[in-house]
């Protein structure tokens, strides 16, 4: 293992501030993506920050790294095409929950079945934010927003369970209120050999007046400090489903399992983009031969 | 040229394709040339299958409208293609289980009933009770020895074929090809001269396999693909070869995954490819789009089937020009190619790569079902691997000194150099938001309408450096004629050869095929079709999309157009036939023809569990309560030939007016 050589924050710092609302909790997940980029010693030129639409998916324009601002829930497979590409790069996939829980869920969930070695942090203010406040998939039930005036009737998709059940090797929650913890949770997502998933509580407070940081403080307890284990599948499972009263942060589930690049042997050559271009004359005669 | 086509129809499952494989193999290898095309259903086993392989001394572009031996695997396929055997031909097929009325065959056409019992009693002896499916090399021998063909090649590729299964399998099957072989000639004419055979090997593949060995000739890296015919064939060679490409395939969950991947790849810096089907095509337009707008080599390949929707998911149509051509919100710089046969579809992807990488934009490949399923001789130095690979600007390095670097710089050409992702000092953000020349969005903060203006204008700007980087259209075929056809892509084969058909009669006739449509040579091709007497456009769509882009793009309108829209391919003498007709100003009939007719009348026995029937007889009668003219068809039973049904066809609008079952004695 090479000596990391810590980066201070301010080597990330992007060539335009933030436009998000005064107050936003996205402010503080930025601030830790670059923190945990830093504690880790990550190049800015190594770095590469994917995200999709929304308020949330502004952050590579914020950011000093890479980055691919994509389309509206496609954040993760344009992320695996990059890292696929360049497997020499660190991937960090930021967005929020209607980009990666409604319109790019489909493709979550196969990245995680494929463990993916990328980090995806997802800004969850259960609310969509971006289009002025209608009910995102994990707006709870009886949330009334301006497209469920009546209060919202739908079940909310429970991230940490579905990451679990789906394959990620590393699946956490933050709070942008708790800023030490989500750096702690986002540099040991990125360090993380494996598809890492951090939800992060990031309240609006623009169009989310229920999922407050005071609702959050008064609920959420730190998993570390109960010295809980995230390597038990099922107790993890269960544990995703703590709410109310008591909601907990930190490493839900962690397992260490073969990542998707593991199995493909033509990365074991080197990142794609390394390697040798054009065909090789042996091997092409022998391709053209087997159509004779 | 001496050519023959051979036919071989049966049931899906029984391993047709698999003895047209071998016949073909045995055609290259002779130096002959070969264009098969399987007409086949979206069913793994059963239903009905036509393969036919038109073979020539000389390249031959299509299948043709001739049959000259048919291989019949069961009793259906004799029944419908009995009567297309010309005089001269011959029909083969296994006489212990079928047999064949001499009153569906022309004259002049041998039958050959093979006994297969009695010809493979000593190889049952040494091999033990043959496999249903054994009876196709036989078949093949037969044909081998009616064709000319000799066994030597077919012994070979039969060893080929069959040697991991060891040398007993081997043994098996080059004595059932000699069995059939012997026996055709002690019992049958052959259907053909000797050949002059060629002294080189032709290699014998399709569309799509040429696609993807041309991606790695031309250095792709990865490929991404959801399963959907008729591109599947592509995503199977692409991982049948992943180890020794070294590309990385990766089969996604969905299209909308397919293309988002493969651009992200190409953001990644490696050339990336990934294809699909119309259907799959539609939810990739978003994403076409974003590659255009953050200036993303990627090279797409569309191939095009039977819609809409679902529509002929196994049959050939060039029904999405428009869905191309109108691919994704907004405008944005893109090239759409449509190449014209297999050694065309190899080329064109290798300087898809280019062109991608030159002008950093996606490019479709139009391909359709014909091309990429059919296979055909391809003359091997089509193959070359010799490729020049031009990757474009690349910013290799930027020193820290040199200033900001500018992914998007406003530069003449529209072009601006483009840095890999790793390298230092070049960091920016490929957005789907436009943006201004260092990668900061112009969409929401500060919007800038002058640099919106100006970026749009740089985009724009590559379309007509591309334009000028692609090769105009010509005609071919003749210059001064009296009647020129528009085509584009894999009707090309068939356009070609009707042309040279209609001069031989005194037509005076060339064609202009469209390869490059967007950017589109507008200039030239309104020169030349303007000084054309009569255009006539020759497409397998409904509403003759091309001609409709080329009025649009050059003011010029055809004056008349040919469509094939069953889900065949269109026909050499077919369109001849068109031409004169329209020459003649003769309107076309959309009536039911008679073969049309009785086809209707075997899916009718079909679908309606009746297939111990067969219709016999077919005659029209006038309006008689109808409204319209009928096809009456007498049905009789397969077995007995005694009268089992009669059935009436609308011949304006292909009803079934009426079927009746005869009542038992």
């Amino acid at each position: 293992m090479a000596t990391v050589i810590e980066l201070p924050l301010d080597t990330y710092k992007g060539p335009v501030s933030p436009d998000w609302c005064p107050g936003c909790g996205d402010f503080g997940v930025l601030r830790s993506v670059q923190e945990a980029a830093g504690k880790l010693g990550v190049q800015p030129k190594d770095l590469m920050i994917v995200s999709g639409i929304g308020c949330s998916s502004n952050l590579p324009g914020f950011i000093h790294a890479y980055g691919i601002h994509s389309l509206h829930g496609r954040a993760v497979p344009v992320a695996t095409g990059a890292h696929l590409a360049n497997t020499d790069m660190k991937v960090v996939i930021t967005g929020g929950d209607g980009d990666g829980y409604g319109i790019g869920v489909g493709h979550l969930l196969h990245a995680m079945r494929r463990n993916l070695d990328v980090t995806y942090v997802v800004m969850d203010n259960q609310i969509y934010g971006l289009t002025t406040g209608q009910a995102s998939p994990t707006t709870t039930k009886g949330h009334k927003t301006k497209s469920t005036p009546v209060g919202n009737a739908e079940t909310p998709l429970n991230p940490l369970a579905l990451a679990i059940t789906a394959g990620a090797t590393y699946v956490a929650r933050g709070f942008s209120g708790e800023a030490k913890l989500l750096t702690d949770l986002i540099a040991g997502g990125i360090a993380h050999k494996g598809f890492a998933l951090i939800d992060v509580f990031s309240p609006c407070v623009t169009y989310n007046k229920v999922n407050t940081y005071p609702f959050f403080k008064e609920r959420v307890y730190k998993l570390d400090e109960e010295g809980w284990d995230p390597s038990n599948f099922y107790k993890s499972l269960e544990k995703a489903f703590e709410w109310g009263e008591r909601i907990p942060l930190g490493v839900i589930y962690k397992t260490e399992q073969p990542t998707y690049e593991d199995s493909e042997a033509i990365f074991k050559k080197g990142a794609l983009v390394k390697q040798p271009v054009g065909a090789d004359k042996k091997i092409f005669a022998e391709l053209v031969e087997e159509w004779i | 040229m001496q050519e023959v086509t051979i036919g071989i129809a049966g049931a899906a499952g029984d391993g047709l394709d698999k003895s047209g494989d071998t016949l073909a193999k045995i055609c290259g290898r002779l130096g002959l040339h070969v264009y098969a095309y399987n007409s086949y259903q979206s069913i793994i086993r059963g239903g009905h299958i036509w393969l036919k392989l038109r073979i020539g001394n000389e390249k031959v572009y299509n299948h043709g409208d001739k049959l000259t031996g048919l291989i019949a695997l069961n009793q259906d396929s004799i029944e419908r293609h009995a009567s297309e055997v010309e005089e001269g031909g011959v029909i083969v097929f296994n006489s212990d289980k079928l047999k064949c009325d001499p009153s569906l065959v022309r004259k002049g056409v041998q039958i050959l009933p093979v006994p297969l019992k009695e010809i493979t009693a000593e190889i049952e002896k040494v091999h033990g009770a043959l496999a249903p499916i054994m009876q196709n090399t036989v078949a093949l021998g037969v044909m081998l020895k009616l064709t000319n063909l000799g066994t030597e090649k077919g012994n070979a590729v039969l060893a080929e074929t069959f040697g991991h299964k060891g040398e007993k399998v081997v043994e098996l099957n080059t004595s059932l090809l000699k069995a059939g072989y012997d026996y055709a000639g002690a019992k049958a004419k052959a259907v053909t001269g000797e050949w002059k055979f060629g002294n080189k090997q032709h290699p014998f593949t399709t569309g799509n396999e040429a696609i993807a060995l041309a991606a790695y000739a031309a250095g792709c890296k990865f490929y991404s693909a959801y399963p959907m015919t008729p591109a599947s064939t592509i995503l199977h060679w692409m991982s049948a070869h992943s180890q020794k490409t070294g590309i990385v395939v990766k089969q996604c969950e969905d299209e909308l995954s397919v293309i988002n991947m493969a651009i992200g790849a190409g953001i990644g810096g490696v050339r990336s490819m990934c294809a699909t089907a119309g259907g799959g095509f539609a939810l990739m337009t978003e994403a076409m789009g974003m590659a255009g707008i953050m200036e993303i080599p990627v090279v797409c390949v569309e191939v095009q089937r039977g819609g809409p929707s679902t529509g002929l998911p196994t049959k050939t149509e060039q029904a999405d020009l428009f869905q191309v051509y109108g691919a994704s919100q907004g405008e944005y710089p893109r090239l759409i190619v449509a190449p014209r046969d297999v050694a065309d579809a190899y080329q064109t992807t290798i300087d898809s790569f280019n062109y991608a990488d030159r002008f950093q934009l996606p490019v479709t490949i139009m391909s359709d079902l014909l091309l990429s399923e059919h296979h055909e001789t391809v003359d091997k130095e089509a193959f070359n691997p010799d490729v020049k690979i031009d990757r474009g600007e690349i910013v290799k390095e930027w020193p820290e000194n040199k200033g900001k670097y500018k992914r998007f710089a406003f530069t003449e050409s529209g072009i601006s150099p483009r840095a890999l992702p790793g390298t230092a000092n070049t960091l920016y953000v490929s957005a789907t938001d436009d943006h201004d020349e260092e990668s900061i969005l112009i969409s929401d903060m500060f919007t800038s309408p002058p640099i919106r203006r100006k970026i749009m204008e740089k985009r724009m700007r590559k379309m007509e450096n591309l334009l000028k980087a692609l090769p105009a259209p010509t005609l071919e075929g003749g210059k001064d004629a009296d009647v020129t056809l528009l085509c584009w892509g894999s009707t090309y084969g068939v356009v070609r050869e009707a042309v040279e058909l209609l001069n031989a009669q005194g037509v005076k006739a060339n064609y202009l095929c469209i390869k490059y449509i967007v950017p589109f040579h507008a200039k030239e091709v309104t020169e030349l079709l303007s000084k054309a007497k009569k255009k006539i456009s020759v497409e397998v769509n409904f509403t003759s999309q091309m001609a409709r882009y080329v009025r649009q793009e050059t003011g010029v309108a055809m004056d008349a157009h040919i469509n094939r829209y069953d889900g065949e391919p269109l026909e050499p003498m077919e369109i001849v036939e068109k031409v004169k007709e329209l020459l003649g100003n003769k309107t076309r009939s959309l009536d039911v023809s008679e073969a049309e007719a009785k086809e209707m009348a075997y899916h009718y026995l079909r679908t309606h569990s009746l297939e111990k029937l067969r219709p016999i007889k077919i005659l029209k009668e006038s309006p008689n309560g109808f409204g319209e003219p009928t096809w009456n068809i007498e049905m009789a039973e397969r077995v007995s030939g005694k009268k089992g049904a009669a059935m009436k066809i609308g011949v304006k609008t292909g009803a079934v007016h009426h079927f009746e079952k005869a009542q038992a004695e």
